[in-house]
């Protein structure tokens, strides 16, 4: 068999009841090229990657592989061609180990039995390949979803992928893991693979890519060579209009809102200290597992902290109690929007209730008619897109679900805004939106602590800066000392630049 | 819920045709009574199944509160009034008992509410050595609790159970749809941990689930045994968990919790009564197959229901926007 060397996609045009997903959109990769596909949510970058791996068919248009037609009847017939996708949501079965994921559905077999020992073999010189030092046989839910990313690779490798698309490989990443992927990326672009990057990360996709392709409401926008990339340009291309960072330069803060005093986070750990001012916007960064997450959870009392005080206001925060802290005036939008953020069968209007519900009813009865009118005010407000409230939040984009999750809070008037990575899976033009929100917010005198892993969030974001290391705060950049590496210096546990 | 209306019709109308006694107001009465007593425990047990939680303790703590009943009455002599207000506490604090357990020590509904089940049945046989416990003929005004009735017109009466469950349905009906407490039982049988991360207190509305599905238990033990005057240790209320949790799912309930309806838990629980009486009155059928039947109708109702919910769910996601 001799490998494939192009996989084209002419004219695909893919309809969804209601939905024009894909109008007649072409896309090629050759092997050993890596080609970005970038767009806003909802611009049809899914769907594409979906009709090339088989999952869906396209209404017209045609895949071609080396200039033969491809019909693709499913996945299986899709692997069977050499191409995989790795789902944004990964596909691994837990209570499996590494190996047998690796080799779930074609495990090799002698006399019947399954051949452990090759399946052990085999997937080791895999996982060698991806840069996973692990065992096969460890448990897969003892990874994070970084290996994890790097099993399903591993997996599809040894379907003997010759195309691989990467849906958003690295929105869960952190800083090493997303260094560790750009470096597979290109080994497997050496060795002959053609990979199809989707991302949100512009930063990113030019380091990785060859090739651009930018998709906006289901066409293609525009294609840059490696030597063309340039941020605006996609980005104005990606939105269809221009945008600007908020601009925070000159803004004076108020008095100390949030006070945390002598917060570990582990019973031996480190204390934690930190303040935050009112119209202030700090931000947290650090590796993944700096402890940041636990950090904003056990201030809001979702986690128990084992020692320390937090005050709103001067008032003390019992800990361990969300009742109490959202009625101090605290609130968090948490960092998975899915599992912690929303109800996604209730309805939009009933996710903006939620935390709102004593304030919108008497004497324990619901007041339906103010629910609707703080959610009315909500959606405006944020300008959430939804054709009608009672839709379920589930079926909203990241984006707008993500404006759900941070207008639910709007109506009790917090004065602290906790935010575990805000824009987390986020088109650029529901981010920008996001900024500028919370600018405003912070405008009108909240304190906002907000954690985040990415660089430019926090570039254009934070006032002040703490960086995390190993549970504890490494160090405090304030906005004129930002830097990427001074950053970095402090995140690795490199101390602060003098 | 227009399923399990279409079940309780279609079923009324086929016994009727093969049974002359179905619809006597003698019979209808009967049913009636059975179906209000059932429906309230139906309505207890859903507010812990809406939370996505379960309770099988129910038919112990229905064979508790049924055969202490008559033995404080009878063999100790206590005064109705404590005796009916103790047992009724007991059921409810049984109950928040189990919602403290689930909640703050993590254990598991099935778990907690299993081993309620053969605790409850075990004290109650202790207690009373087996001896089955009744009335002797006396207690007629309490018992009238149970097997009064208030005439209509000639011959046709309403059973006093079904007041209580009027009663009960209301309030749970107002709980669960007009309260901020109902719309919190709701969303935490959706996602619970969102529900925790909105700052509300998910441990207490669970316990408060329990504590309810208790008090209905043990109301609906109390009604039983008023109603048929003696209650036999090891088989009073045997199954009735059973009975309660299927009226709940064929009423709309999801056992994944977070959906469910007063309205339809009552149909649900008549029909379960309809099926039971319709097997006993026609001939043709066996008595001894009765849960054959009564599971295989239970199947049929949820698998049609699952059906329909798919359908809807399948037009509904027209307008949305999938996968892209």
């Amino acid at each position: 068999m001799t490998t494939p060397a192009v996989l084209s996609a002419r004219g695909i045009v893919k309809r969804f009841p209601g939905v024009l997903a894909l109008d007649g959109v072409d896309l090629t990769v050759r092997a050993g090229e890596a080609v970005a596909v970038i767009g806003e949510n909802g611009a049809g970058k899914s769907t594409l990657m979906k009709v090339l791996a088989g999952i869906h068919a396209p209404d017209e248009g045609e895949l071609r592989i080396d200039g033969r037609p491809l019909h693709l009847r499913g996945v299986r017939e899709a692997i069977a061609a050499g191409i995989a996708l790795i789902h944004q949501e990964l596909n691994l079965a837990d209570n499996l180990d590494v190996g047998a994921n690796i080799f779930l559905g074609r495990e090799p077999r002698r006399c019947g039995w399954i051949d452990r020992a090759r399946i052990e073999r085999e997937s080791r010189a895999l996982l060698l390949r991806v840069g996973l030092d692990i065992h096969p046989h460890t448990p897969t839910a003892a990874l994070s979803i970084g290996p994890r990313q790097l099993v399903e690779i591993a997996r599809a490798l040894g379907q003997e992928a010759r195309f691989l698309i990467l849906d958003e490989p690295t929105s869960s990443l952190s800083a090493a893991e997303t260094e560790r992927l750009m470096e597979l990326c290109a080994e497997l672009r050496r060795d002959g693979t053609g990979v199809v990057y989707i991302s949100h990360r512009l930063g990113e996709v030019s380091r990785v890519a060859d090739r651009v392709v930018v998709l906006r409401d289901g066409r293609r926008a525009g294609e840059l060579s490696h030597e063309e990339i340039d941020r605006d340009r996609m980005v104005r291309w990606m939105v269809g209009r221009d945008l600007d960072a908020s601009d925070r330069v000159g803004h004076v803060p108020g008095d100390t809102v949030l006070e945390v005093v002598g917060l570990r986070l582990a019973p031996a750990g480190p204390t934690i200290d930190l303040t935050a001012r009112s119209g202030e916007i700090v931000g947290l960064a650090g590796l993944v597992g700096a402890g940041r997450t636990e950090l904003l959870e056990s201030i809001f009392g979702v986690r128990a902290r084992t020692s320390g005080t937090v005050r709103v206001l001067g008032r003390e925060v019992p800990a361990g109690n969300p009742r109490r802290s959202v009625a101090a005036g605290l609130a968090l939008v948490p960092e998975e929007r899915g599992h912690q953020g929303l109800v996604l069968d209730g309805s939009v209007r009933e996710n903006i209730a939620l935390p709102g519900w004593r304030r919108f009813s008497r004497r324990g009865l619901a007041i339906e008619a103010r629910a609707r009118a703080e959610s009315a005010r909500v959606i405006e407000s944020l300008d959430i897109r939804t054709s009608d409230d009672r839709r379920p939040a589930g079926t909203l984009s990241g984006g707008n679900q993500q404006k759900v999750v941070l207008g639910k809070w709007l109506p009790l008037e917090p004065r602290v805004l906790l935010l575990d990575e805000p824009t987390r899976g986020v088109d650029v033009g529901a981010r920008l939106e996001i900024h500028r929100r919370l600018a405003a917010l912070a405008g009108d005198g909240l304190a906002i602590l907000f954690a985040s892993s990415e660089m430019e969030e926090v570039l254009a974001l934070a006032d002040r800066l703490l960086v995390m290391h190993d549970g504890r705060i490494a160090g405090e950049l304030l906005r004129d000392e930002l830097s990427e590496e001074a950053v970095l210096q402090l995140a690795t546990g490199g101390g602060q630049a003098a | 819920m227009l399923g399990v209306g279409g079940l309780l019709f279609g079923a009324s109308f086929l016994i009727a045709i093969a049974s002359p006694h179905f619809l006597t107001a003698f019979n209808l009465e009967n049913l009636v009574r059975r179906s209000a007593l059932f429906g309230i425990l139906g309505v207890g047990v859903s507010f812990v199944i809406i939370t996505g939680g379960i309770d099988l303790s129910i038919g112990s703590l229905v064979c508790l509160v049924g055969v202490l009943t008559p033995w404080l009455l009878v063999e100790q002599g206590v005064h109705p009034v404590v005796a009916v207000g103790g047992l009724l506490t007991l059921s409810l604090l049984l109950g928040v008992l189990h919602g403290v357990l689930i909640t703050r020590l993590r254990l598991q509904p099935f778990l907690v509410t299993l081993c309620g089940l053969l605790i409850y049945r075990g004290l109650a046989r202790g207690i009373t050595g087996d001896q089955t416990q009744g009335f002797e003929g006396g207690f007629h005004t309490l018992r009238k609790l149970g097997n009064g009735r208030l005439p209509l017109f000639e011959g046709v009466a309403i059973p006093a159970p079904f007041l209580f469950l009027v009663v009960v349905a209301l309030l749970a009906a107002l709980l669960l749809g007009r309260t901020i407490w109902g719309r919190y039982l709701f969303a935490i049988g959706r996602n619970e941990t969102a529900v925790r991360y909105s700052g509300i207190d998910v441990d207490r509305m669970k316990i408060l689930a329990y504590g309810i599905c208790g008090f209905s238990s043990g109301l609906g033990g109390l009604l039983f045994v008023l109603d048929v005057g003696s209650a036999q240790p090891v088989d009073f209320g045997s199954f009735y968990e059973l009975y309660a949790i299927a009226a709940a799912v064929l009423g709309g309930c999801s056992l994944r919790g977070g959906e469910g309806t007063i309205l339809g838990v009552l149909l649900g629980a008549a029909v379960m009564q309809v099926l039971q009486n319709g097997i006993t009155l026609i001939d043709a059928i066996p008595n001894n197959v009765e849960y054959a039947v009564i599971g295989a109708v239970i199947l049929f109702g949820v698998i049609t229901d699952e059906s329909v919910r798919r359908v809807i769910a399948r037009r509904r996601g027209e307008g949305k926007v999938e996968g892209r």
